[in-house]
């Protein structure tokens, strides 16, 4: 049993409908008692579809549950299938209905619908929502891939796998990826799950090789394309400058084509806004990462080689993942944090201190509750993440959109300046927030006041002294003075103490 | 059904066909309940004892990710607990100290049965019991479902209420407030009722729930109580087994509805009429003259209610009574016609009632009826918007302060609201 405030992910079936509600011409039949409908509104609402989710529920109730669920089922799967004539169907249980064992596969077979019915199985009370999504697309791809005809096979055809509902800048990252590979003269031949039909589906081997965007989705479906139909992938995350250079490369030697031009033609304004001198005073900021792996890993990357910062945490919420994400964080001399629980990132955060938070709708949370700068890098996110205008991650313009969405949650570098050296100002002060994100926008609590005192710590003149740290860095200063205390056994911390940590640190 | 009818003689509720369906049910389960009963009492926390589902439903439920520090989290089973390899009790313990170690500010902690618990047979009672004992005097511990199986909605609040009313304090003193309003108010409302029950007479009103734990109101044989929600089926009967008498009343919507439920209480009370009107005629009046542009924009109009909060029904008579709506049909998930009496009662001859739901006949019926306006849950808002239809999500008049007089003019808004809009938008 496991103490939730909040859940970085759903459970598996919410992956299952992420697949079908990307897909056209696939119905989900969901075994799920009353209630599991607040999962359209997931789509309709915090995605802002325009359709329902092509979901149908049993939606038991108690009284149900002494007579016969199965039967429900079969009814509502043939109604379904009378209502919507989907190509293809996939049915499952969600966690209630995984505990009274109605075998929603076997139902459905017994029903001998004219189409393909793919039975998931999703154990609820074992996995989650990404794992879900890639048991979901493996299952569908297995089922419905038709065996490939070796002839026709163009060097220069792949597919690109993984982009879904509900996915964190899928729907632009999916258009910036499609424009870089068509310029570079590939074409595209299937696109999934996103907007593929089953007949899409069956389509998949007949392209040369695989572009796996999201591998949290794709990546076991993509393994099993490559042992099955010789089809080798990409295993290149296309999120930062370098990464899409790299991307470039594997994808250009996949289909043997000479990757030069392409990469001549990418342009991002990020390199030079990175070395452009305003920027000087992003140098080392330290930075706390957290989200899927894919999206922590390629953060991780950015942050230290793209815009100078120091990483000083890095963890994920996916366990499929945690292998490269603590080989990352060991590379920057870190344990990575491999959690599903909020209270540990949330206890993690608070102890280190950071400038800058990337992270979920989480962590935003306790980059609010703590008083700290956050951007959003990873699901799962809320309605403002699902945006009107373009802001993919992936590609050149992705690296765009990274470089202004983690710069403006923070103070910019001559008021971080000016504050220092007038930090009584009336008008611009620790409680204001920076200037540029608009008046009235209220810092809500400083790192420093929310930290307790520490036991025996600080001498009052100290503490005040302290006050005048600006807000952004009091924290740390605050942090390094204790434990530069704590190492040399000095019980009262003085203004002497404090300078002379701060000297000890700047080296 | 033998209850009072208010004049002039409307037809009887058995003129109005009600439409039983059972298929597809897109409403929310009583964990959702959680999303304000949280705040309404503020020292109380909610554990959900469930699965990642029910956790993932009540964060995404209203928007809640928004909200930094809830008073609300979920016990979620794993398959150690389900293999019998883990004791449960001491599970929940151990989830529940850690709990209270973070929030020493909680009084009263709410156990929430879920669908997985109540099919695993999980004995919440007991454990809430073992609980209250082991954290009691510091916090007590009770326990209801809100599972899907069982609950819908609204009537996790209904089950929330009646787990409450058997501990309601007995005062010392001995003395009980005359009469009790029960179904979570907004704080204004609840406010704003105490005054005008102040200025009729009657001073001393409970209110269930009460603001925090510490202040739920006494119940005794005798006890009259209102109720100011429709979905409260388990909460009156549990008022009754404490010896409590129901006032049959309408509900407190609109400038009809909470005269009419005001009248209830003084009538019950003998409270003479001239007393009454100087409670509340003015903010009658006021009520009234707050509806009346609403209603220019509103008359006529045809409605449909999809099954929601249960609310539908007093909000249909609202709709139709007071802006001259005409409802064309008014989906219910449940339908307790005894507390609906003088509502349903009041609803337009010809107006279709629905109980229970097949969300897919019923799309076809709301698709043939072309109404102008939709009241719907989220899951479909969005998608009959892009079909054309112009829609209320109902759970904002679960979620909006709309019961009572001055609160009239902001009911009638949400309806009005979403007309105005497509007038305007010139995209």
């Amino acid at each position: 049993m496991q103490l939730t405030l909040w859940t970085y992910e759903g459970p598996p079936h919410i992956g299952a409908m992420r697949i079908a509600t990307a897909m056209q011409g696939l119905h989900y039949v969901l075994h799920a008692p009353q209630g599991d409908t607040y999962a359209d509104l997931l789509f309709t609402m915090i995605e802002r579809r325009s359709a329902r989710p092509p979901v149908t529920y049993t939606t038991f109730q108690a009284r149900d549950l002494g007579g016969d669920t199965a039967e429900l089922f079969k009814t509502a799967a043939a109604d379904a299938f009378a209502r919507f004539q989907p190509q293809a169907m996939i049915v499952g249980a969600s966690c209630t209905a995984e505990l009274i064992q109605d075998d929603p596969g076997g139902l459905a077979k017994a029903l001998a619908l004219p189409i393909p019915v793919i039975a998931l199985e999703l154990p609820s009370y074992q996995k989650k929502e990404n794992w879900g999504a890639s048991e979901t697309f493996y299952q569908v791809v297995r089922g419905l891939a038709q065996p490939r005809r070796e002839t026709e096979v163009n060097p220069r055809s792949c597919n690109i796998l993984g982009p879904t509902a509900l996915g964190f800048r899928h729907r632009d990252d999916l258009a910036e990826i499609v424009k870089l590979l068509e310029a570079m003269g590939l074409t595209v031949n299937v696109v999934a799950p996103l907007d593929a039909t089953p007949d899409d589906i069956r389509r998949i081997p007949e392209a040369a090789f695989n572009v796996v965007l999201y591998p949290e989705v794709a990546e076991v479906a993509g393994r099993w394309l490559e042992r099955n139909f010789r089809q080798p992938m990409t295993t290149v995350i296309p999120i930062g400058v370098s990464a899409t250079r790299e991307f470039i490369a594997q994808v250009a030697k996949l289909a043997g084509l000479d990757p030069q031009s392409a990469l001549a033609a990418g342009e991002s304004r990020l390199p030079w806004y990175s070395r452009s001198v305003d920027s000087t005073y992003l140098t080392g900021k330290r930075v706390f990462i957290f989200g899927d792996a894919t999206h922590a890993l390629a953060a991780a990357r950015i942050a230290k080689e793209e815009l100078g910062f120091e990483v000083v945490g890095l963890g994920t919420y996916s366990r499929e993942f945690a292998r490269p994400v603590r080989e990352a964080a060991a590379k920057l001399g870190l344990e990575a944090l491999i959690t599903d629980d909020y209270l540990e990132v949330e206890a993690k955060v608070a102890e280190l201190q950071p400038e800058l938070v990337l992270g979920t709708q989480m962590e935003r949370h306790i980059a609010k509750k703590l008083g700290f700068p956050c951007a959003v890098i990873s699901a799962p996110v809320h309605v403002q993440d699902f945006p009107a205008r373009y802001s993919p991650q992936m590609g050149f313009e992705g690296a765009n959109v990274i470089f202004d969405s983690w710069v403006h949650p923070l103070m910019m570098g001559l008021e971080e300046h000016l504050l220092h050296m007038f930090r009584n100002d009336f008008e611009f002060n620790d409680k204001a927030a920076a200037s540029h994100l608009g008046h009235g926008a209220s810092k809500p609590t400083t790192p420093g006041a929310n930290a307790a005192p520490a036991a025996g710590g600080w001498a009052p003149e100290a503490e005040r002294e302290l006050q005048k740290v600006p807000f952004f860095v009091r924290g740390k200063a605050r942090r390094n003075t204790e434990r530069f205390a704590a190492e040399r056994g000095i019980p009262l911390i003085t203004i002497e103490t404090l300078y002379d940590a701060k000297a000890h640190y700047s080296r | 059904m033998n209850l009072p009818f208010r004049a002039p003689s409307p037809p009887s509720c058995n003129d109005i066909p009600v439409l039983r369906e059972r298929g597809q049910r897109e409403v929310f389960c009583g964990l959702t309940g959680i999303v304000w009963l949280h705040r309404k009492i503020q020292d109380a926390f909610f554990l959900v004892v469930g699965s990642r589902t029910c956790a993932h439903l009540i964060q995404s439920a209203a928007g809640v990710m928004i909200f930094a520090e809830p008073r609300f989290a979920t016990a979620i089973i794993d398959e150690r607990d389900l293999a019998g390899l883990s004791e449960i009790d001491a599970e929940l313990d151990r989830v529940v100290n850690r709990l209270l170690e973070r929030r020493p500010d909680i009084k009263m902690l709410f156990l929430v049965g879920s669908c997985p618990s109540e099919v695993i047979k999980l004995d919440l009672k007991r454990a809430a019991a073992r609980l209250s004992q082991l954290h009691s005097p510091k916090v007590r511990v009770l326990n209801y479902s809100g599972s899907g199986i069982e609950t819908t909605f609204t009537q996790g609040e209904d089950a929330c209420l009646a787990a409450l009313v058997p501990f309601s304090p007995l005062p010392a003193n001995g003395y009980v407030p005359p009469l009790l309003v029960a179904g979570a108010l907004s704080d204004v409302a609840e406010d704003q009722f105490r005054r005008i029950f102040a200025d009729m007479g009657l001073p001393d009103v409970g209110f269930l729930p009460a603001r925090t734990a510490g202040a739920m109101p006494a119940v005794a044989p005798g006890s009259r109580y209102l109720l100011a929600q429709p979905f409260l089926n388990d909460t009156a009967r549990a008022l009754d087994e404490r010896g409590a008498v129901h006032i049959p009343a309408p509900f407190p919507l609109g400038a009809e509805g909470t005269t009419g439920w005001f009248k209830a209480a003084a009538d019950a009370f003998n409270i003479p009429a001239a007393k009454f009107r100087a409670a509340t005629d003015a903010a009658h009046i006021r009520a009234k003259l707050a509806l009346e542009p609403h209603r220019e924009m509103l008359a006529g109009k045809r409605i449909f209610f999809f099954p929601d909060s249960q609310l539908e029904i007093p909000l249909a008579r609202f709709v139709a009574q007071e802006l001259g709506m005409e409802p064309v049909e008014v989906g219910t998930p449940y339908l307790h016609r005894q507390h609906l009496a003088q509502e349903i009662g009041q609803l337009p001859a010809g107006t279709v009632v629905s109980e229970g739901q097949d969300v897919e006949k019923q799309l076809d019926r709301c698709r043939d009826s072309r109404p102008d306006l939709v009241v719907c849950g989220l899951g479909l808002a969005n998608p009959l918007e892009a079909e054309g239809f112009t829609t209320k999500w109902s759970i904002e008049l679960v979620f909006t302060p709309i019961h009572g007089y001055e609160q009239a003019g902001d009911l009638a808004r949400l309806f009005s609201r979403p007309m105005d809009r497509r007038t305007r938008l010139g995209v």
